[in-house]
């Protein structure tokens, strides 16, 4: 198949719109990545299906997850501070980072305050957001993925294209030319078991000597002070259980009141995500090993960040971003991701939360093309667990993009994809239309005219024939008629 | 309110004497004959059809683009085209969609204009569950047996809940059979300003979708938005056109001209 | 640092509501739904659900689990059996009654021997706190006398559940548990053997945690015995 550049595991802080437009023309081009997509995402919506066969059950568990998520962020600083207070009281060590520079700086203070040489890695998209690997690269350290499909991804030097599975655009012949080009001693074999094998050998060497777990978190909960994991693997169990010292990193919205909050949304996420029941492993971690305790990391950090999320708190529309829980279901069932893939995005979340979530952490000047990639079908929000209302939010983001910049703007960025003659042709069509003589004269001369009509037309033509008005209106018919 | 898929199911009201009919301005200048074949197939059942003059656009291009100030401008010129208390039909789902949810936040915070906006929207259907719930459409079929395949709009699906309706509609004729298509639910990629922005997209996500269509061996297909209608057989066209075939491979026209056909009605003329 | 933790708490506290949304009711969802069944049918959802989860599991009693778990490791061919001795179940394991398996009584802190841990043991063995019937989940809570890792680094997991114990919904397991007012170090749910679908969507057993789930089921006629 052929891979991009930009899919590499560059940093992500650059998308140009040229670049944009550019990967998504070479992935709708790439049969091969439209095939493996379209079978994936078939397969995975069968799957979410078949999870819900009483849709009144869905009904009330998405009514149930939205309102939990919502009363959540209605109180989220408070939450966020009787979390700190707790995890505190357990003795998790909190820590606040403003943005992805932060966070890094906090972990490497952490790496080498331990003089940590290895890190291994369990799922992390916030880790992924802050370009965590890069970081600890950079400073000498390795920061090994463990999740199976974060491996593959790392191997190939390549960053996920999926939020909940990573390597999806790989089949499983090139991971094992991966394997047996970068594993040391392995042969050839596509056999998936097999190749799941060596992974695990590979990965237990790291577990057993890492001086540093780290993990992302799915719930925070704030009465206990408790972070919640979900996985199949038991990468995540290892990397928060076996290394000395855990760093878990989050965002600020993943915080919840009540341990009970969690069951109705650990539910509802693994059935719209891979279409599981439940996953193999749900691990709450309330502390570090206790004196007689004999496992279990001795010290467990946790960084929360903000990264933008504090900006779409600001405004009550945009705040419905913050109820995600990161399912990829809207991806899942997105026809736009189904044809483009993940990469073509260039944004640590692609698809359509990712069209929503990105202009909060990167600003719409790198973003601004993103929100206008859909033709705002809806299947998105039709899935969503917790019912945000994704294309209402990518109108709003597409109006916040192109309207004209002013000072002190509430989102960063806005107006970035203004365009004086696109504003001017819109205010044009709305003194058209939003008048009644304007807009008869207007169909009736492009009636009359329909001859002159142009040929090419934009986009349009590129894969259909001229659209050209009628010789005479309805209203002419309607008139004639009566 | 803000999102539609909690709450689709609505009451249906008694068979009014009169509705106003709101054609949308792409049936104004692009497809009247099924504007024209939607308000026959209403007076045949005994409706008076008002036909608001001043009527153009439900602001759906600008609110969608990201214009919200002049999609504002345009709804709140249509505001007053209806003043009695009458059903508003319209022959879009997306356009009923706009007038349907998005008409009372379009307007802005006056109480007022929301007031106006939100009675429309609640006195808002679209056409063919307004033949199927209001008026209890139920016809002769006099046409030969055909199969023909149905595309239902994304908005029709998920703002309007209306896909089922076009199924039960052509399934009451009793001569046409429906072909289901591959991936039925899914958008035909036309997305109003999408199609024109993102080429690339909109023409992968077209030309799948008439694959789709085209595989069922259907005689045409048969959908009740004329945004995807033109997208469906536009793209259809143009294919044959590279093609040089001179037969329409999937010809296509909107639900309300071939339930009239169908049942013995006299379609407007194609221009 | 904590100039940040300032900045976002102080952005959070101008924005937010002027009142928190009601609290949610989660009873109006998870009560019409409560199912009105016999042990016996409990543990058949329980036993559904966690074998579709490719888990082995078995019944036994009180007085005979002992012996079946000895027989299992020497079907097995364990050779290896680590536990915790200073638990209810683990003080029943008889190093007599195991013919072929060693049994393996953890003993000091992960660090002196995470080798053998790793390289050496065959299998680990666990009791539970309860299980859940809705999906087919085992409760673990770990303890200074049961280590995180014994359910975890092992190949096989053997794992002692009594059938009294089986929750309908994680929501249920929570609120008669009363797990809000003192949740372990680290409480755990665990619904068959590690596994993974990152290569093609192909199901894969065996990732990084045990190859095996077994359970052992007591009291699963609600006898008590």
């Amino acid at each position: 198949m052929s891979t991009p550049q930009s899919n590499t595991a560059q940093p992500l802080a650059f998308v140009s719109a040229q670049a944009l437009r550019k990967r998504i023309h070479e992935a709708v081009n790439d049969t091969h990545l439209r095939t493996s997509f379209r079978g994936a995402m078939d397969f995975l919506m069968a799957k979410r299906a078949a999870q819900f066969p009483d849709a009144s059950e869905l009904s009330s568990l998405r009514d149930l997850s939205e309102s939990i998520r919502q009363y959540s962020l209605s109180k989220l600083p408070e939450l966020l501070e009787q979390l700190e207070a707790n995890l505190t009281r357990n003795g998790v060590q909190v820590h606040w980072a403003s943005d992805a520079d932060e966070a890094n700086t906090i972990m490497l203070g952490i790496a080498r305050r331990h003089a940590a040489k290895s890190i291994v890695k369990g799922k992390s998209m916030v880790s992924e957001e802050i370009e965590f690997n890069h970081a600890m690269e950079a400073a000498g350290i390795e920061a090994l993925e463990s999740d199976m499909g974060e491996y593959i991804v790392q191997l190939a030097g390549e960053k996920p294209s999926h939020i909940i599975m990573p390597a999806i655009h790989q089949t499983k012949e090139q991971i094992a030319r991966l394997f047996a080009d970068k594993v040391p001693g392995v042969d050839y074999t596509d056999n998936v078991d097999a190749l799941i094998q060596i992974g695990r050998r590979v990965l237990r060497e790291k577990f057993e000597h890492a001086d540093i777990g780290l993990s992302g978190v799915n719930f925070a909960v704030a009465e206990t002070g408790t972070l919640c994991l979900v996985e199949n693997e038991g990468n995540g169990r290892m990397c928060t259980t076996v290394p000395k010292v855990h760093m878990a990193i989050t965002g600020i919205e993943k915080v919840v009141e009540k341990l009970e909050h969690v069951a109705p949304l650990y539910s509802i996420l693994t059935r719209s995500a891979t279409g599981q029941a439940i996953s193999t492993y749900f691990n709450m971690i309330s502390g570090p090993r206790k004196p007689d305790e004999k496992d279990g990391p001795e010290e467990v950090h946790l960084i929360l960040l903000d990264n933008g999320r504090s900006q779409a708190y600001a405004d009550e529309q945009l705040r419905k971003t913050l109820q995600c829980i990161r399912c990829g279901a809207c991806m899942n069932h997105c026809p736009v991701y189904t044809r483009i893939g993940g990469h073509a995005y260039g944004t640590t979340y692609p698809g359509p939360i990712g069209k929503i979530v990105s202009p909060h952490m990167m600003g719409l000047e790198q973003t601004h093309l993103l929100p206008t990639v859909s033709s705002l079908c809806g299947a998105c929000g039709e899935v969503c667990p917790v019912r945000i209302p994704i294309p209402e939010l990518l109108i709003r983001l597409r109006g916040e993009a192109q309207s004209e910049p002013h000072a002190d703007p509430a989102l960063a960025g806005q107006g970035a994809g203004y365009s004086k003659p696109l504003s001017l042709l819109w205010r044009t069509w709305a003194g058209i239309y939003a008048s009644p003589g304007n807009y008869r004269l207007f169909t009736w001369l492009a009636s009359r005219f329909r001859a002159l009509t142009p040929k090419q037309q934009s986009g349009w033509t590129a894969a259909r024939t001229p659209l050209k008005p009628a010789p005479r209106r309805l209203r002419d018919m309607v008139r004639e008629r009566h | 309110m803000s999102n539609p898929s909690n709450s689709l199911a609505r009451a249906y009201p008694p068979r009014p004497a009169a509705v106003y009919f709101y054609a949308t301005c792409l049936v104004d200048l692009f497809v009247p004959e099924a504007g024209m074949d939607a308000i026959s197939l209403l007076e045949r059942e005994g409706i008076r059809v008002i036909f608001p003059e001043n009527q153009s656009c439900c602001g759906q291009p600008a609110f969608t683009t990201g214009f919200p100030q002049e999609a504002r401008k345009v709804v709140v010129s249509q505001l007053e085209l209806f003043p009695e208390e009458l059903p508003i039909v319209v022959p879009s789902g997306s356009c009923a969609g706009m007038l349907r949810w998005h008409w009372e936040n379009v307007v802005g915070d006056d109480p007022a204009l929301r007031a106006k906006a939100a009675a429309i929207g609640a006195r808002t259907y679209e056409l063919a569950e307004f033949l199927l719930h209001v008026l209890g459409f139920q016809r002769h079929d006099e046409g030969e047996p055909v199969t023909v395949a149905l595309h239902t709009s994304c908005s029709a699906r998920r703002e309007m809940g209306t896909h089922l309706v076009g199924r039960e509609l052509l399934a009451r004729l009793g001569n046409v059979t429906l072909a289901h298509h591959d991936h039925e639910s899914e958008c035909c990629g036309f997305g109003g300003t999408f199609s024109l922005k993102h080429p690339d997209i909109s023409t992968a996500m077209v030309s799948d979708k008439v694959a789709a269509l085209k595989a069922t061996g259907a005689r045409e297909v048969v959908t009740a938005d004329c945004g995807c209608l033109l997208n469906i057989t536009k793209r259809a066209e143009k294919e044959d056109l590279d093609a040089g075939r001179r037969q329409a491979s999937l010809p296509g026209e909107h639900l309300a001209t071939f339930l009239l056909r169908r049942t013995g009605g006299q379609v407007a003329q194609r221009s | 640092m904590s100039a940040s933790r300032e900045r976002i708490l102080s952005r959070l506290r101008a924005s937010r509501p002027a009142q928190p949304l009601p609290v949610p009711d989660l009873d109006q969802h998870y009560q019409p739904r409560l199912r009105d069944e016999s042990l016996a049918e409990r543990v058949a959802r329980f036993r559904t659900g966690i074998e579709s989860f490719h888990a082995e599991v078995h019944f036994s009693t009180e007085a005979d689990w002992p012996a079946l778990l000895a027989r299992l490791c020497a079907d097995k061919g364990v050779a290896s059996l680590l536990y915790g001795a200073d638990t209810p179940a683990g003080s029943r394991l008889d190093p007599a009654g195991f013919s072929t398996t060693a049994l393996r009584p953890w003993a000091g802190r992960v660090e002196d021997f995470k080798r053998e841990l790793f390289h050496q043991v065959d299998a680990g063995f666990t009791q539970t706190l309860g299980a859940i019937a809705e999906t087919g989940t085992l409760i673990l809570w770990p303890s200074a006398a049961e280590p995180r890792t014994l359910s975890l680094v092992p190949p096989i997991h053997f794992a002692l559940l009594d059938a009294r114990r089986i929750h309908q919904t994680f929501f249920h397991a929570i609120r008669d548990g009363g797990w809000a007012s003192g949740l372990p170090t680290n409480a755990l749910l665990v619904s068959g053997p590690s596994k993974t679908a990152d290569i093609q969507q192909t199901l894969a057993y065996g990732a990084h945690g045990p190859k095996e789930l077994v359970v052992i089921v007591t009291n699963a006629e609600g006898d008590g015995q």
